[in-house]
């Protein structure tokens, strides 16, 4: 039962991972890049949840709005006006440029926050638990924090394949080229991608500073977690992602079972296997 | 009423020059076909019609307005619209989906995707199905609807009939007067000859990136299409 209570838990995890990873799969999906700073444009998230509430004392859903709109002007504001000056044939100048923003935004942090951990306190939402037959127990935080990536993916699959928006994204994807002849214009559509992709940063990032001890330097690690989400879910399938964070979750979990040390490690390990057993991820759906 | 006027428009790939000063010019109602083989520029000089490929200078005038200079997306919202070359359909999307892109423009007209299923009536089964699993024939039929869709003043064909087998390039240009009838200015840019007299009100002739010879089907002798085509001779660079 230690056993099913542990893919249990690592189920709902993985609704964290999918939705640290949903963020960097729709910017690589619709502009083929990988944001070097997505990590810690999550804790930016979560400190912006944490000064929103604790030390300017908003209540939580005026915190949360405040922290989700910040995030996604931020976002369309910074594709605009910085990012699509490097967009290009060459991959290189937006990772170096995501990579710099990376270390810029780690020092930022820890010249304003320090360098000590911290944790958005939620009461009894995190404590209280469901009780399940068998002697199983969910906590309320893990479950709302799946429903929520499952609302998150949902929403973004609707906005993709149900809204004119998402065909625009989806052509955009296909060939950037030809999509001004259509009346499309690429520098617009990037940054509105941005925006939903950080809207849904600002979301990991409040889940995360509700679920976990985070500092300035926890950004690299949530890409690493993004990343490999994304890579075992298959490129550009956002169900495929929730699945990838899934399969993470639960590896991370069970191999806390085995001993303290593995959890990370067992995570690694399953994501390696899979590159080398299905290079192209469990479900892909992007073409070349 | 002159709809697009173009003058002295050049074009360079990196060092090499494309264009060598065009001068172009169209009513609307027409329909005109640039001709020329391989590397004339022809497909150049429409992707600086659209924007795709920016020119210097103050010099293409479309509708009454200067175009020159302009984003892509600028140009095709005053109602210039192009068929690419190679079709470039988007593979993930169907297509309807596809049709439905070429609309995002928000110019409204006789062109809608009920007006395009008419005018194409084999896409209207296969509308649910991604527009690159269909026949190189039906998929340059998309293209060409995708296009109308924006119900532009003017289209721009960059060799429709490219890689197609007579019959299906037969098809395609039966649907040309249906468009020309709806009040659509063409500009059709073939390698095929007798394809291009077949619908054009005038004929440019381009070579080596200028003009080479201008004329209507009826006046131009095949004798001088072959001259101004393959460049035979040097005396061919009127206009």
């Amino acid at each position: 039962m230690i056993w099913v209570n542990a893919i249990l838990q690592g189920v709902l995890l993985g609704g964290l991972y999918a939705l640290f990873a949903a963020g960097l799969s729709l910017m690589f999906g619709v502009m083929r890049f990988v944001n070097i700073a997505h990590g810690d444009f999550i804790v930016v998230g979560a400190y912006a949840i944490l000064t929103a509430i604790v030390t300017m004392g908003l209540p939580p859903v005026l915190g949360v709005a405040a922290v989700l709109v910040l995030m996604a002007v931020a976002g369309f504001a910074g594709q605009y006006v910085v990012l699509n000056r490097v967009l290009g044939k060459d991959i290189l100048p937006p990772i170096l440029v995501t990579f710099g923003m990376s270390i810029i935004l780690q020092n930022a942090l820890l010249e304003i926050y320090s360098a000590d951990s911290r944790k958005l306190p939620t009461g009894t939402f995190e404590t209280s638990s469901i009780d399940l037959a068998g002697g199983l127990a969910v906590g309320v935080l893990p479950l709302c924090m799946f429903l929520t990536a499952l609302a998150v993916i949902g929403g973004l699959q609707f906005v993709f394949y149900r809204t004119a928006l998402g065909r625009m994204l989806r052509a955009t994807s296909d060939d950037p080229e030809i999509v001004p002849l259509m009346g499309g214009n690429n520098n617009r559509i990037f940054a509105i991608a941005t925006a939903m992709a950080s809207l849904v940063v600002g979301i990991a990032g409040i889940w995360l500073a509700m679920k976990t001890q985070f500092d300035p330097a926890a950004g690299p690690a949530r890409l690493l977690f993004a990343f490999e989400a994304v890579i075992i879910g298959g490129l550009g399938n956002l169900w495929g992602t929730l699945a990838g964070g899934i399969i993470l979750g639960v590896a991370q979990t069970l191999g806390a079972q085995i001993g303290g040390g593995f959890q990370i490690l067992a995570g690694h390990l399953v994501f390696l296997l899979i590159l080398i057993v299905r290079p192209k991820g469990l479900f892909p759906r992007m073409k070349g | 009423m002159s709809l697009l006027s173009a003058t002295s428009v050049t074009a360079h790939y990196g060092d090499f020059q494309a264009l060598f000063g065009i001068n172009f010019a169209m009513a609307a109602g027409e329909t005109v076909a640039i001709i020329g083989s391989n590397g004339a520029g022809k497909s150049t000089f429409l992707r600086a019609l659209t924007g795709l490929r920016p020119t210097t200078g103050q010099n293409i005038q479309f509708d009454g307005a200067l175009i020159a200079g302009l984003p892509a997306d600028a140009i095709h919202k005053r109602g210039l619209a192009m068929v690419p070359e190679g079709r470039r359909l988007f593979p993930s999307l169907t297509v309807e989906e596809n049709l439905q892109i070429g609309a995002a423009g928000g110019r409204a007209g006789h062109w809608t995707l009920d007006a395009v299923y008419d005018l194409f009536p084999d896409l209207r089964d296969k509308r649910r199905n991604g527009g690159t699993e269909l026949s190189g024939g039906q998929q340059q039929m998309v293209a060409i609807g995708r296009a109308l869709m924006s119900n532009p003043k003017l289209l721009l064909c960059d060799e429709i009939s490219l890689g197609l087998s007579p019959k299906v390039i037969k098809d395609i240009y039966a649907a040309v007067p249906r468009i020309q009838a709806a009040g659509t200015s063409l500009i059709v840019v073939e390698q095929d000859v007798g394809q291009a007299l077949a619908v054009a009100d005038r004929i440019y002739c381009f070579m080596e990136g200028r003009v080479s010879l201008t004329g209507t089907p009826a006046t131009v002798t095949r004798a001088e299409i072959s001259q101004a085509y393959f460049g035979l001779n040097t005396e061919g660079t009127a206009a």
